[in-house]
């Protein structure tokens, strides 16, 4: 009996091994990536803009073009690549501490500017490369390095819902937040990709998708029970689905 | 006859797991040997040949280390 290949790794990836920590969900989103930009043929036409974090590195496992924004400047950085290079697909690949604290003037600037770029946010609701500090993101009573205590909303204030913020700015073609955590929710992830890639190829606007995603190290859990950590806290705190979408369905 | 099979990259692997929890058939397990990382690496274990190259460990590899292969009907 003769036998294909069903899954494989997808062409745009370099095959490097990835140096994040076991059961991370930034690989799966890296391969969703990868294999959006094989499906819509993109690969020499594509830059990836890293940000500061875990995935700093993210070019290196990229087949792709690529390069490093200060912390938080990615979407600054995509907006000049975009504008002396219109006929690249550019995107930005950030986490929370990098877009919603040091980076929020730059994020929402871009989208209010609908600059043709996407921005794939990571939510880890913590700072994951520097130790597990208290990010915007992190949930009320949530123990950090920095919150050992539980995170108080009359101290630190509350949790910043990113998609929530720049739903009503005009220039957004394409927002939504989704997880990772069951081979579904990936494949609905791989979907929302798909169409903000598309929304910059049509010239719609800013596009933006935030994945709610697990930190095992910083978090004390195990891979599974991290899943099961953000299936039961995450999910409530940050509520899934489209909030603008511009694009359509294809026919 | 087999209908589909898998194969991991058990340089690659952490062994996190999360291959073993999403098979439908459970027929992953983690390997009694490391590698070199110093992990026990999932390794396939599929003896009746219940794989039915759903691709859920693929989808859920947060280090794509897993290649499906599927029977070509003819």
């Amino acid at each position: 009996m003769d036998y294909k290949v069903a899954y494989k790794m997808p062409r745009s990836l370099s095959g490097k091994q990835f140096t994040y920590c076991p059961g991370c969900h930034h690989g799966i989103v890296h391969r969703l990536i990868a294999e959006t930009i094989d499906e819509l043929d993109l690969r020499e036409k594509t830059i990836i803009v890293a940000p500061v974090g875990c995935s700093v590195f993210a070019y290196e496992f990229f087949d792709i073009d690529g390069t490093v924004a200060p912390h938080g400047r990615a979407p600054a950085v995509a907006t000049g690549m975009k504008r002396a290079r219109p006929d690249l697909t550019i995107f930005t690949y950030q986490g929370d501490g990098d877009l919603a604290a040091i980076g929020t003037a730059e994020m929402i600037h871009a989208a209010n500017r609908g600059e043709l770029i996407t921005t794939i946010f990571i939510n880890n609701a913590i700072y994951g490369m520097t130790g597990g500090q208290m990010a915007p993101t992190t949930l009320l009573g949530m123990k950090t390095t920095t919150s050992p205590y539980g995170r108080k909303a009359e101290k630190e204030g509350y949790p910043v819902h990113v998609c929530e913020i720049i739903k009503e700015l005009q220039g957004v073609a394409f927002l939504a937040r989704t997880k990772v955590t069951t081979p579904r929710d990936v494949m609905t992830t791989k979907k929302y990709i798909k169409k903000a890639f598309q929304a910059q190829l049509k010239g719609l606007g800013y596009s933006l998708v935030e994945v709610l995603s697990t930190c095992p190290t910083n978090w004390g859990l195990s891979p599974e029970k991290a899943i099961k950590w953000l299936e039961e806290n995450m999910t409530k705190e940050f509520p899934l689905g489209v909030y603008v979408d511009k694009v359509g369905d294809a026919k | 006859m087999k209908n589909a099979y898998i194969e991991i990259d058990k340089e690659r692997c952490k062994a996190c797991g999360l291959c073993i929890s999403a098979c439908p058939q459970g027929i992953i397990r983690f390997s009694s040997e490391f590698n070199s990382k110093g992990y026990h690496p999932a390794e396939p274990n599929d003896p009746e040949a219940k794989c039915t190259g759903c691709g859920f460990c693929y989808m859920m590899c947060p280090d794509v280390c897993i290649t499906v292969y599927r029977a070509v009907k003819v």
